[in-house]
């Protein structure tokens, strides 16, 4: 069989530039399985290994004060491992040249050792030194963001007070790793940064010594963890605690976990798409491909080779090209997974990368793009095998053609013989027809996916942000304040328009299910710049009794509208209260209740307050707002929305750019792949047929017409197959990839169609030219001599 | 008269193929073509058989049947005593492999091999062949022995042809128009080449042909026309190739 061997390497030498667009489509597929799969694992790992690390806590509680001494009891708790009290204060941050302003969580990290959890790794610098008052260890993204290095100086209002701080070191925690603050989605390392100070300076500052007002602590192996919170509840309620939470609820993990999670899914959805269109592909022309060569099968059965090793000499030979594409996939995969996962980094804060390709994603990859290969070579061998040699020799029979509809129903005389050619040739082989056009379809559609969810998310941001948040900054009270504290916002100079808010953090009931955020109250009366709206973008009315909320929310807690939603309030006198759901919104961001501002106040027992405003001003008074806002304090903190857009895209732009063109780049691929597959494959099956023509005295360029014309016929009509490959396949991503973040809406811009056109249409374009070069060259007398 | 063929076939009355009422229907969808209508035939070790016949008269496929290429559609064909009518696909392949070397009207070489090496794709699998080399000396090509087919001309690639078919020492070599695609001079040459591998080798040789000029260098000449025999005839002397012309 050594001779076998040899015609195996010589044939697929003679169709090297075929076998190498088979190969590319399959790179294509098998890469982006790998970069999905692999980046997930590396980043699941690189969490892990983080938090087992540097000892990420397990539960945690803020609470208003207590003194040192019931950190013993929470010890005392059975289940609780250790335990670890803090001082953490929101303050306003002041960056020399940056004239916005900016939130900061400043922590305490003990005055001595190591923190028994949420330990900090330092990037630069060093720890606060015991004793000094005034140095600050800064989380990374914030110092990056401002160029910040050791040494340099920072101001802060912390409890009303102005601090200058130095900055002695540059770190990362376990606890945010995914840095946002309190309401934004996104993060935006200019305008939110963390800070950690010796526990003794914050406490001074603060007014803790002796107490804490946050407190983290770890299980012990097989505690039960509900338990331990109610426990902790229990105990920390006397002292304003907001109730204990689990990881599940902490921010950053949960961010993460929601983030892994989508990404968990586009690793499913893209992969399967394009290695199902690889391997389809792959089924596809390997079949054509062995049907071309039934003449030689036959002469292999003449002289008794049997069926198997004929089979095995197929097989062998198509195996080669998967294998050629499956390694160089891999390559690619792990090359561009490795740089995808890097950009991760860049936005999830971890301390190193543990790039993870596990060999097992391997060998799948390989698996279903040699089990495609073999099943379609298999096929068509066993067709060819099938028939007695006699039979397989001889030339395929005339097609059975038929007057085709289009000319039956009176467009004859419109057709011109070349094109009556090209439409009988596609109603003679109708599923063949129908499965090239599946393939360009299917090509076409994975074009779009990429631009499509940059669509969504940039028609997402346009409403959050243009309709439903028009406020130009948001306030943010240290502690709910009365209605005095709104005229006093308003009457600053160059604000022009303000509007109250209060939002209290809250853990909403509905049977056995409950779900951790927190209730707005806005005017009922409804706001001009901040508004609740419906998915039609209209504004809704906040009701005079009872609760709306993200229909998300309500389908997560399981209710409808009239059902009745236990609240429990983490806040104040922390009361629980039946409310009727009024009805439902749908928004694309967050999980969010909302209730009238005086009925939410009336539920919490308080009078009129509020815990926040927006404000609107114009440009050029901004800057006066923000440096008055600066000094008042009783401001927490203020939010300027133009930024939150402009960080969004600079962060999350960045991140879905690269990852919609390195998707787009290998849909590119896969469609120049399958449509040049087809023409050639058409070449071959035909040019027996075509020199013919040639011999009659048809011209190079009518010939062409009559291929690629058929070409050109399948490419657009398969375009909208396309499009309508991609709606489905949007819808599916939509549901699955619905999250506590945000929800995508199912938007495709008109530039997302004309650019997967364009691309299919170009494909096809240069596989015609391809092609037309081969149409030149062929020999018009060795095709006719041979054979018939 | 099968008897007196036998005689005359060197004394020996066992066929090597034996024939009877093999017919043979192609169903073409739209038509159906009878191709045989009850064919007998005998065989007999080391005689050169030629079947004359115009084109579509069927020879084509009783040759195919004998050879194992196709199947009958009713009737029986035995070789050496065996039934190749009820053979699975694996017997006639392994039929095929041990016994049937083919020559075919296009050469049917594969493009992408050599000379040599489309003789080694049959040596590769043959119980005891010659060399490649030895069988491309056979036909006198050893000198083109790594000339791919698109390099040969027409009748270099039926000498290959006919050294692959000959170099695993069949019993019996079928021969499909091996020279209706061949000028009468390299005709010539390829027919020499036959006859001496029946006369050298003693491999019985059918071959088929619709120039009756050709029926002159066999033993018996087998007339078929419409799908049945219509006459079998001795050549009390057999012509050498060289004395033929067309």
């Amino acid at each position: 069989m050594k001779t076998l061997r040899t015609k195996l390497f010589r044939d697929l030498w003679g169709m090297k530039g075929q076998a190498l667009a088979i190969a590319m489509v399959i790179v294509s597929g098998v890469a982006t399985y790998v970069i999905s799969v692999s980046t997930l694992d590396s980043l699941r790992e690189t969490r892990a290994a983080f938090y087992r690390d540097y000892r990420f806590a397990e539960l945690f509680v803020s609470l208003k004060r207590a003194p040192e001494s019931v950190a013993e009891s929470a010890r005392a708790i059975p289940g609780v491992d250790r335990v670890e009290t803090r001082v953490a204060a929101w303050a306003n941050l002041d960056v020399p040249g940056f004239p916005e302003p900016i939130r900061g969580l400043v922590v305490s990290v003990p005055d001595a050792g190591e923190p028994a959890m949420n330990a900090l790794h330092l990037r630069a610098g060093r720890n606060v030194a015991p004793g000094r008052d005034d140095e600050v260890v800064a989380s990374e993204a914030f110092a990056q963001a401002h160029r910040l290095r050791p040494g340099d100086r920072i101001g802060a209002v912390i409890h009303g007070k102005r601090k200058a701080l130095r900055l002695v070191g540059i770190g990362l925690s376990p606890e945010h790793v995914y840095e946002v603050g309190p309401g934004a989605v996104f993060p935006d390392p200019k305008r939110y940064g963390v800070l950690w100070m010796g526990r003794k300076a914050l406490a001074a500052g603060y007014g803790m010594e002796g107490a804490f007002n946050d407190l983290c602590a770890t299980l012990a192996p097989g505690a039960s963890r509900q338990d331990a919170i109610d426990r902790l509840d229990a105990l920390l309620s006397p002292y304003g605690g907001l109730g204990a939470y689990a990881r599940d609820d902490q921010v950053s993990h949960r961010y993460l976990t929601e983030e892994f999670r989508q990404l968990g899914t586009l690793a499913e959805i893209f992969p399967v798409i394009f290695l199902g269109v690889a391997a389809f592909l792959l089924n596809v022309v390997v079949g054509r491909l062995v049907s071309l060569q039934r003449d030689q099968v036959g002469i292999l059965k003449a002289f008794g080779y049997p069926n198997a090793a004929i089979g095995m000499h197929y097989v062998k030979l198509i195996v080669l090209i998967v294998l050629v594409g499956v390694a160089g996939g891999i390559g690619v995969g792990a090359w561009l997974g490795r740089g995808m996962t890097r950009m991760y980094m860049a936005f999830y804060r971890f301390p190193y990368l543990h790039y993870e390709l596990r060999a097992s994603v391997a060998a799948t990859a390989a698996l279903v793009s040699v089990a495609s290969a073999v099943v379609g070579a298999l096929q068509a061998v066993r067709k060819a095998a099938r028939m007695t040699p006699a039979e397989a020799m001889r030339p395929e029979p005339p097609g059975r053609f038929r007057v085709t509809l289009v000319e039956r129903l009176g467009l004859r005389r419109i057709l011109s013989q070349p094109a009556r050619m090209i439409a009988r040739n596609v109603a003679r082989r109708p599923v063949k027809s129908a499965l090239s056009m599946l393939g360009i379809g299917f090509a076409c559609a994975i074009l779009m996916l990429g631009n499509v969810q940059e669509d969504a998310v940039g028609f997402m941001v346009d409403t959050q942000f243009r309709l439903a948040q028009r406020e130009d900054m948001t306030v943010v009270f240290v502690e709910p304040a009365s209605a005095r504290a709104l005229s006093e916002l308003r009457s600053l100079p160059g604000v022009r328009h303000g509007e109250p808010y209060r939002t209290v953090p809250a853990r909403l009931r509905f049977g056995h299910r409950s779900y951790r955020t927190a209730v707005q109250g806005f005017p009922r009366d409804g706001g001009v710049l901040h508004r609740v709206l419906d998915t039609r973008l209209q504004p809704v009315a906040m009701p005079r009794e009872g609760i709306l909320m993200t229909d998300y929310l309500a389908e997560r807690l399981g209710l409808r509208t009239g059902d009745r939603v236990t609240v429990e309030f983490l806040e104040g006198s922390r009361p629980i209260r039946d409310v009727p759901v009024a009805g439902l919104v749908g928004e694309y961001f967050g999980v969010n209740a909302y209730m009238d501002l005086y009925a939410l106040n009336r539920l919490l027992g308080e009078g009129n307050a509020i815990s926040g405003a927006f404000l609107s001003a114009d440009r050029e008074d901004r800057q006066g707002v923000y440096d008055a806002l600066k000094e008042m304090p009783g401001v927490a903190g203020t939010v300027v929305r133009e930024d939150a857009i402009r960080s969004f895209y600079d962060s999350m732009g960045g991140t879905l750019l690269l990852f919609t063109f390195v998707i787009t780049l290998l849909a590119g691929s896969v469609a120049f792949g399958v449509v040049y597959n087809s023409a050639r494959i058409a070449l071959s099956e035909r040019s027996r047929e075509l020199a013919s023509l040639r011999v009659l005295g048809f011209t190079r360029g009518e010939i062409s017409y009559i291929l690629l014309g058929e070409l050109g016929v399948l490419t657009l009509a398969a375009i909208p197959l396309g499009f309508l490959i991609a709606q489905g396949i949007t819808a599916y991503i939509a549901e699955r990839m619905k999250s506590d973040l945000y929800r995508v809406p199912m938007v495709m811009e008109w530039s997302s169609y004309g650019f997967a056109a364009a691309v299919v249409i170009v494909a096809a374009l240069l596989s015609g030219l391809l092609v037309r070069r081969r149409l030149d060259r062929l020999d018009l007398v060795a095709v006719l001599k041979t054979k018939e | 008269m099968r008897n007196a063929d036998a005689d005359r076939a060197g004394g020996s009355t066992e066929a090597v193929f034996r024939a009877r009422g093999v017919t043979k229907v192609y169903d073409m969808g739209e038509v159906r073509v009878h191709a045989l209508r009850g064919v007998d035939l005998d065989l007999y070790p080391g005689e050169l058989v030629v079947l004359l016949g115009p084109s579509g008269s069927g020879k084509s496929t009783l040759l195919n049947i004998l050879g194992g290429l196709d199947t009958a559609t009713g009737g029986t064909v035995e070789y050496r005593g065996k039934e190749l009518t009820r053979a699975t696909d694996r017997e006639l392949t392994e039929y095929r492999r041990r016994h049937v070397g083919f020559v075919f009207q296009f050469y049917n070489l594969i493009p992408s091999l050599t000379s040599l090496e489309n003789v080694s794709v049959v040596t590769d699998i043959a119980a005891e062949p010659m060399r490649p080399e030895e069988a491309l000396a056979l036909v006198g090509l050893a000198d083109r022995r790594n000339h791919f087919p698109a390099q040969l001309s027409g009748g270099e690639q039926q000498r290959v042809a006919i050294a692959r078919a000959v170099a695993k020492r069949p019993s019996v070599l079928l021969c499909d128009e091996p020279t209706g695609a061949l000028d009468a001079a390299t005709g010539i040459v390829v027919l020499e080449v036959l006859e001496r591998i029946n006369r050298e080798l003693g491999t019985t040789t059918a071959l088929i042909t619709h120039n009756a000029d050709i029926a002159g260098m066999a033993d018996r000449v087998v007339r078929v026309g419409s799908g049945v025999i219509q006459s079998v005839e001795r050549n009390e002397r057999k012509k050498s190739p060289r004395e033929m012309r067309w």
